[in-house]
C-alpha cells in the first residue's frame, strides 16, 4: 500500500538531483554506512545527544518557583482524587442536624455552612467538578484545536475557508457564548462544558495554524519530505515539538479560565444546579454571609482554594511553556 | 485603505447578522413563559392570543423578517417583565451612560498606572536584581491567574470592612465609587503593563537601541523617545475595544454594587427570563465589541505604516 507523500515542485527539483547522485555508480557500504557516535567528531559537526523532553525537563526543573508550584498542583490533584476514598470521608451533601455555621474546629475542619453541610468535603467535591470542568475544556481545545489548525495550516486548499470562517466567529464575544448558551439549556456541568468548548478551540486552533505555516517549508521539513518520510512522522517529530509548547500554555491556561467562567456563570444565576458543589456555588453562597465576620470562613476558604488552584497552573503553564520552547534550548 | 476599510466593515456586518440571526433562532427555543408578566393565572386562550399579539405564532422564518425590519427602523421590541412595555432601546440608553462613566474613569486610570508600570518594569530588567520586574510579575500573575470574580468578591470585603467604604454606591457621594472603579481598573493595569513591558524588551535588544546605548545616550532618553514609542503601536489595538467595551458595563462589578448600568441589566433581566431584553442586550453587546475590534484594526493600520492591509497580524 503506497503511503501519502506530500510532494511539490521544491520536492520535484530535489528528488531529481539526488536521482542524478545515484545513478553515480556508488557501492553499497561507500552510499549509506550508519557511523558509531563519536562525541569529537560530533562536536565538530556540530551534533550533539540532543534530547528534546530531557532538555525541556531539565530547563524546567531549573526553574525552583515552577518547580515548587508544580509539587502543590500535583499534591492537590491527587488529594481530590483520593479525598472521597478516605475512610472518614462522608458525602459532601450530608447535613448535620444541629451544626449549622459552626466554626472551623477539630471535627469540622472548615467548619460548616448555613444548613450544616460540612464545608471541607464540600469544597473537595466543588474542586472535583470545577477541575472537571476545566480539563474537559482543556482536553477539547486541545484535540479541535490541533486537528482544525493542522488542517488549516497544511492543507493549502482549506486555508481560504478557515480564515473566513474563523475571522467571522472570532469576534464573538465568548463571555456572551456561554451566558446565551446556558440560558437556553438546562444549566448542569455538561451544559456548562459544551458552552465553553463552543468557541474556546478557535484561538487555538489559529496558533496551531501560524506555527504549522512558518515551520512546513523549512529546509529540514523539506528535507525529511524528499527523504521519504512519512507525513506522521514529520508532525510528530518535526512539527509537534514546535506545537506543545503553546498548547501546553494554552490548555494549562484554559483550566484556570475555565474555573473562573464557571464562578462567574453561577454569579449571575446560569451555573450548576445547587446540589452538586462547585466552587462557584460555594463562593456564591459564601458571598451572602460574608459581611458577619463570624461567617466570613465561609467564603473564604473556597477562595483560598481556588486561588491556590489557579495560580499554580498558571505559573506551571507559563514556565512549561518557557522550557518546552526549542528556541529556549539552544545556549 | 478604503478598499480595506470597507471589506473590513462587510465581514463585521455579516458577522453581526450571522450571530443575530442565531440568537434570535435560539431564543425561539426558550419557554414562553419569559413572555408574559403573570403566566401562572393565564388560560391556554390567553396564551394564545397573546402569542399571536407578539407575532410569536408565525414560522420562524417570518418572525426573523419582522425582527430585522423592526431592528432597522431602530425597534428592539418591549420589555415584557422587566419593566413592563418600556422599549428596549429606551432602557439601554438610559443605563449606558452610567456604565460608561465608570468604566472610562477606571480605564483612564488604568492607563495612567499600567503604562509606567510596564515601562519601569522593562527598565528593571536591566538593573541587577530585577527586584522591580519580579514584583510587577507577581502583582501581573495574580491578578491574571485569579478569576476576576473572585478578586472583586475579596476587595469589596476588605473595602467594606477595613477602609469603612459604603457596600452600594449612592450618586453624590463620590467616595463610593472608589471601590468599583478600583476593581474595575487592575485587570487593565495588569493587561496593559503586562504587554507593554514584553513589547519593550523586545525592542530595546534591537540593534538600533544597542548602538544607541553604545553611543552613551542616556537610558531614560532611549527608554522614552525610542523603546517606548515603537513598543506602544501594538497596544494601539486594544485602546478602541477597551473604551468601547465600558458600555458594556462589567456584569459582575455592577451587581455586586447595584451600581444602575448595562452589566446590572443584563444579569437581572436573564434572571427574570425577560426574552426580549435579553435579545435587545445580547445584539448591543455583539455590535460594539465588533465595532471594537474594528476600530482597533483600523486605527493600527493607520498609526502603524509598517503593516499591510488585508492581511491579519498572527497569533496574538
Amino acid at each position: 500500500m503506497p503511503s501519502f507523500r506530500f510532494k511539490d515542485h521544491k520536492t520535484q527539483q530535489l528528488s531529481q538531483s539526488v536521482g542524478e547522485v545515484l545513478s553515480r555508480n556508488y557501492s553499497e557500504s561507500e552510499f549509506f554506512e550508519f557511523a558509531p557516535y563519536d562525541p569529537t567528531a560530533g562536536e565538530r559537526g556540530g551534533y550533539s545527544n540532543y534530547s528534546y523532553w530531557g532538555s525541556t525537563l531539565r530547563s524546567f526543573a531549573q526553574n525552583k518557583v515552577a518547580m515548587f508550584f508544580l509539587i502543590l498542583m500535583v499534591g492537590i490533584l491527587a488529594f481530590t482524587v483520593v479525598e472521597p476514598m478516605l475512610p472518614y470521608a462522608p458525602e459532601a451533601n450530608t447535613i448535620y442536624k444541629g451544626a449549622t455555621n459552626l466554626a472551623p474546629c477539630k471535627e469540622y475542619w472548615f467548619g460548616t455552612n448555613s444548613i450544616g453541610q460540612d464545608l471541607w468535603s464540600q469544597i473537595w467535591s466543588g474542586v472535583r467538578t470545577s477541575l472537571l470542568i476545566g480539563l474537559a475544556v482543556a482536553c477539547v481545545e486541545a484535540v479541535l484545536g490541533v486537528i482544525m489548525g493542522v488542517l488549516w495550516g497544511y492543507v493549502r486548499k482549506l486555508d481560504f475557508l478557515f480564515t473566513e470562517i474563523y475571522n467571522i466567529f472570532d469576534n464573538v464575544p465568548q463571555t456572551l457564548v456561554v451566558i446565551i448558551i446556558s440560558y437556553i439549556l438546562r444549566p448542569g456541568v455538561s451544559t456548562m462544558i459544551f458552552a465553553m468548548c463552543l468557541t474556546s478551540w478557535l484561538q487555538t486552533a489559529r496558533l496551531v495554524r501560524n506555527q504549522v505555516l512558518i515551520i512546513r517549508d523549512r529546509d529540514y521539513n523539506l528535507a525529511s519530505r524528499c527523504l521519504g518520510t512519512a507525513t506522521w512522522r514529520i508532525m510528530v517529530k518535526n512539527l509537534l515539538p514546535y506545537l506543545v509548547s503553546i498548547l501546553t500554555l494554552r490548555m494549562a491556561l484554559a483550566i484556570p479560565a475555565a474555573i473562573g467562567n464557571e464562578v462567574f456563570i453561577t454569579y449571575i444565576g446560569l451555573g450548576v444546579p445547587l446540589e452538586i458543589p462547585t466552587l462557584g456555588n460555594l463562593i456564591k453562597a459564601g458571598q451572602t454571609v460574608m459581611m458577619e465576620s463570624t461567617l466570613s470562613y465561609q467564603l473564604f476558604f473556597p477562595v483560598i482554594i481556588l486561588s491556590i488552584i489557579t495560580i499554580s497552573f498558571y505559573i506551571v503553564g507559563n514556565s512549561f511553556a518557557d522550557a518546552a520552547d526549542p528556541k529556549n534550548h539552544v545556549k | 485603505m478604503a478598499k480595506y476599510i470597507f471589506k473590513r466593515l462587510l465581514r463585521s456586518l455579516l458577522t453581526l447578522f450571522i450571530i443575530v440571526t442565531i440568537v434570535f433562532s435560539l431564543l425561539r427555543l426558550m419557554p414562553i413563559e419569559g413572555y408574559f408578566q403573570n403566566f401562572e393565572k393565564m388560560s391556554a386562550v390567553q396564551v394564545e392570543l397573546g402569542l399571536k399579539e407578539l407575532g410569536l405564532d408565525k414560522p420562524l422564518p417570518a418572525q426573523l423578517l419582522d425582527f430585522y425590519s423592526d431592528l432597522l427602523h431602530g425597534d428592539l421590541g418591549v420589555s415584557n417583565k422587566y419593566r413592563r412595555n418600556v422599549p428596549v432601546t429606551k432602557i439601554i440608553a438610559e443605563k449606558v451612560p452610567v456604565s460608561m462613566a465608570i468604566g472610562l474613569t477606571s480605564l483612564g486610570i488604568a492607563l495612567a498606572v499600567g503604562l509606567p508600570m510596564g515601562i519601569l518594569m522593562a527598565r528593571s530588567t536591566r538593573t541587577k536584581h530585577k527586584i522591580g520586574d519580579k514584583l510587577g510579575t507577581a502583582f501581573i500573575v495574580l491578578i491574571q491567574a485569579v478569576p476576576a470574580a473572585v478578586y472583586y468578591l475579596v476587595i469589596q470585603f476588605y473595602g467594606t470592612k477595613y477602609l469603612d467604604l459604603p457596600m452600594q454606591i449612592s450618586s453624590g457621594r463620590p467616595v463610593t465609587y472608589i471601590l468599583p472603579i478600583l476593581s474595575l481598573a487592575l485587570g487593565n493595569i495588569a493587561y496593559y503593563a503586562m504587554w507593554l513591558r514584553r513589547y519593550m524588551v523586545d525592542e530595546s535588544n534591537k540593534d538600533y537601541v544597542k548602538l544607541a546605548r553604545a553611543k552613551g545616550v542616556p537610558a531614560s532618553a532611549i527608554s522614552r523617545k525610542h523603546v517606548f514609542r515603537n513598543a506602544f503601536v501594538p497596544l494601539v489595538q486594544f485602546i478602541p475595544t477597551s473604551v468601547i467595551l465600558t458600555l458594556m458595563g462589567s456584569l459582575y462589578v455592577e451587581s455586586l454594587y447595584s451600581i444602575p448600568g448595562m452589566g446590572g441589566l443584563l444579569v437581572n433581566v436573564i434572571q427574570r427570563q425577560d426574552n426580549t431584553v435579553v435579545q435587545g442586550l445580547v445584539l448591543f453587546y455583539a455590535a460594539i465589541s465588533i465595532l471594537g475590534l474594528l476600530v482597533g484594526d483600523i486605527l493600527m493600520a493607520i498609526v502603524d505604516p509598517r503593516i499591510t492591509f488585508g492581511k491579519k497580524e498572527g497569533g496574538r
